[in-house]
């Protein structure tokens, strides 16, 4: 078992709420992600899964520090990064670099794709000289399967999946060691998005990089991922194995959202277990007592609705609390960890 | 070489606009050269003299060439109009691009005072002003250009806060680069549209700003023939005598106005790639 590269623990991001306009005055927060804990382990694909809300994203933006993370820790290969500044943090970019959802928004339109590719060089590398600069994008571009002719052109001339190689290619101009990908193929075709996820995993193995994956299509994060984590209203409520995951959910939030997903046999489809979760998610500015997820629960226990969980083998759930739930199917869990 | 090509394939109006405006700034520039008498030569025996061949745009009330005027009006209504709408636009970048992006406190505070600033009425603002600097044109430019900067600073904030929030700019921030080279690389290239057209619209309204002003007897101090009081001064007074004398002025300043709007327009749409090609 290798050292993790990235260490979470007990994250929490809380955005404060404020009224007034000249004496503001804080109302409350939104609890974006609210005690969080994983890590990521070298050469590892770890997935973030959850609905829209969930957190997933903000978790991802702590970890590269584009939010500041109200409490918890984040450990960069072994160094405490949670609160160094700008200029600190300065190396730590260099090694964590970002693919981003939509590949329309994620070039500036104004920049050639040398610019845009070589960007990460400038601003990490001032120094070295322009010629080695154009010969490390077209190399760039090589990698990422596209032309190195293409170089001189604008975003706007190439398609939705070429865009996304090229946010790649930035991606690795610095050789980073953690690439986080959020939501990296959702805005493609889906031929489109084998054809990424593949070059994704290639490279993963070409240049030894760690994923932290972020998606809601859980086909894509089957796929990809080594181990995964199920996200909902800013907590971690189940991480493990994905094989194990997807033939042993045990959360009940888990179970609900796989079964959520379609099959395209339509017998098959028309006899499956239907999905059992009821109501809307909760507000993240009000959560729910005790389990979040206790108002929607189909299994929902008494003590749910005061007392939050605890963490029993990979699953946040008072049904697998030692004491009781041994009634309940598929608990024979051997874990992920 | 490939711009002024793709200039006139591309927008023939612009070009023609363009080619207006240099017209008009070559004329400005050798006025002193082209102009016929000297813009105050006066001569009482050729009064209200209507267009003609010794005088090609007739004369005015004091027998002063209208042409020779006009040619040298355009030098200094072109200096006022450029560097006042240059000014306005350098102060509106700088506001709203540190207003816009900073945002938070900073963003508050500025809004409050640009707030402030346009409740003021500009013609009070600048009476103010002027009474107590004195007329002339430097006072006019920076007043002018500080009333535009400030009032269009918002428009460009408003871009601002549009670009910053886009992916680019997050990667840009998240791959750690630093704030100059964000503001120049991303920031303003993206709110360049916005500001181009800003400017256009600036040169036209600081020059019929001035004319207002002059017309108050606040602007260029005469005998100094802008065409703002050219327009408003001797133009209105002998309208029914001499309707040349306000017409020459009148349609320089219109032609000028339009023929920079048109050309800004297609500056914009070629300065941005993803316009190339596109008609």
């Amino acid at each position: 078992m290798t050292d993790p590269l990235i260490s979470v623990s007990d994250l929490k991001v809380h955005f404060p709420v404020t009224e007034g306009v000249l004496i503001t005055r804080q109302t409350g927060s939104v609890k974006a992600v609210d005690g969080v804990s994983f890590d990521v382990r070298k050469g590892e694909t770890l997935s973030l899964v959850g609905e829209s809300g969930c957190g997933k994203s903000t978790t991802a933006l702590a970890v590269l520090r584009m939010v500041e993370p109200t409490a918890g820790s984040i450990h960069f290969d072994g160094e405490n990064i949670t609160t160094l500044d700008r200029n600190a943090m300065r190396p730590y970019r260099q090694r964590m670099q970002m693919v981003y959802q939509d590949p329309f928004s994620s070039l500036n339109p104004r920049m050639k794709v040398a610019d845009i590719v070589g960007e990460p060089l400038r601003v990490h590398r001032p120094d070295q000289p322009r010629s080695d600069y154009r010969k490390r994008v077209r190399e760039l571009l090589d990698v990422v399967g596209l032309l190195p002719d293409m170089a001189d052109r604008y975003p706007h001339e190439f398609s939705g999946g070429q865009r996304q190689r090229i946010g790649i290619a930035r991606a690795l101009a610095l050789q980073p060691d953690l690439l986080i990908c959020d939501e990296a193929v959702s805005a493609l075709d889906v031929s489109i998005q084998a054809q990424v996820i593949n070059l994704l995993m290639t490279l993963q193995k070409e240049f030894n990089l760690t994923y932290l994956f972020i998606s809601h299509d859980l086909s894509v994060v089957r796929h990809v991922s080594d181990r995964i984590a199920v996200m909902y209203l800013g907590q971690i409520v189940e991480l493990k194995k994905r094989d194990d995951l997807f033939a042993n959910p045990e959360h009940p939030y888990t179970r609900t959202l796989l079964n959520a997903v379609p099959v395209a046999n339509p017998d098959l489809e028309a006899r499956r277990e239907q999905p059992l979760i009821i109501g809307e998610v909760p507000s993240v500015r009000n959560p729910p007592s005790g389990c979040r997820f206790h108002p929607r629960c189909p299994d929902v226990l008494p003590e749910c609705r005061t007392t939050a969980p605890g963490v029993h083998g990979n699953v946040a759930c008072h049904l697998y609390a030692p004491n009781d739930g041994a009634t309940l199917p598929g608990r024979t869990s051997e874990g992920g960890s | 070489m490939s711009f002024l090509k793709r200039l006139w394939r591309d927008k023939k109006l612009g070009a023609i606009g363009g080619l207006i405006f240099l017209l008009f700034l070559f004329c400005g520039v050798f006025a002193d050269f082209l102009a016929p008498f000297g813009e105050n030569e006066t001569d009482l025996s050729v009064r209200l003299l209507a267009p003609g061949w010794d005088y090609l745009l007739g004369t005015d009330h004091l027998g002063r060439d209208v042409l020779s005027r006009v040619l040298i009006g355009a030098q200094l209504s072109m200096v006022v109009g450029f560097l006042a709408a240059g000014l306005a636009t350098v102060i509106s970048i700088i506001i709203g691009v540190v207003s816009g992006y900073f945002g938070g406190r900073i963003d508050m505070l500025i809004q409050r005072f640009v707030d402030a600033w346009m409740t003021f009425p500009d013609l009070v603002l600048l009476i103010v002003v002027v009474s107590i600097v004195g007329p002339g044109m430097p006072q006019i430019i920076i007043i002018l250009g500080c009333l535009y900067g400030i009032a269009g600073s918002r428009i460009v904030r408003g871009s601002v806060i549009t670009v910053k929030e886009s992916m680019y700019t997050h990667a840009a921030q998240s791959m750690g680069a630093s704030t100059m080279r964000i503001l120049v690389r991303h920031i303003v290239p993206n709110v360049m549209p916005v500001v181009i057209v800003l400017f256009t619209t600036r040169v036209g309204a600081t020059i019929l700003a001035e004319a207002g002003l002059s017309f108050l007897g606040l602007g260029v101090p005469p005998p100094a023939p802008t065409w703002g009081s050219m327009l408003s001064g001797t133009g209105r007074t002998y309208m029914y005598m001499g309707p040349w004398l306000a017409l020459a002025p009148g349609l320089c300043l219109t032609i000028v106005v339009y023929a920079i709007n048109v050309y800004g327009d297609a500056l914009r749409d070629l300065l941005d790639p993803r316009m190339r090609g596109v008609r």
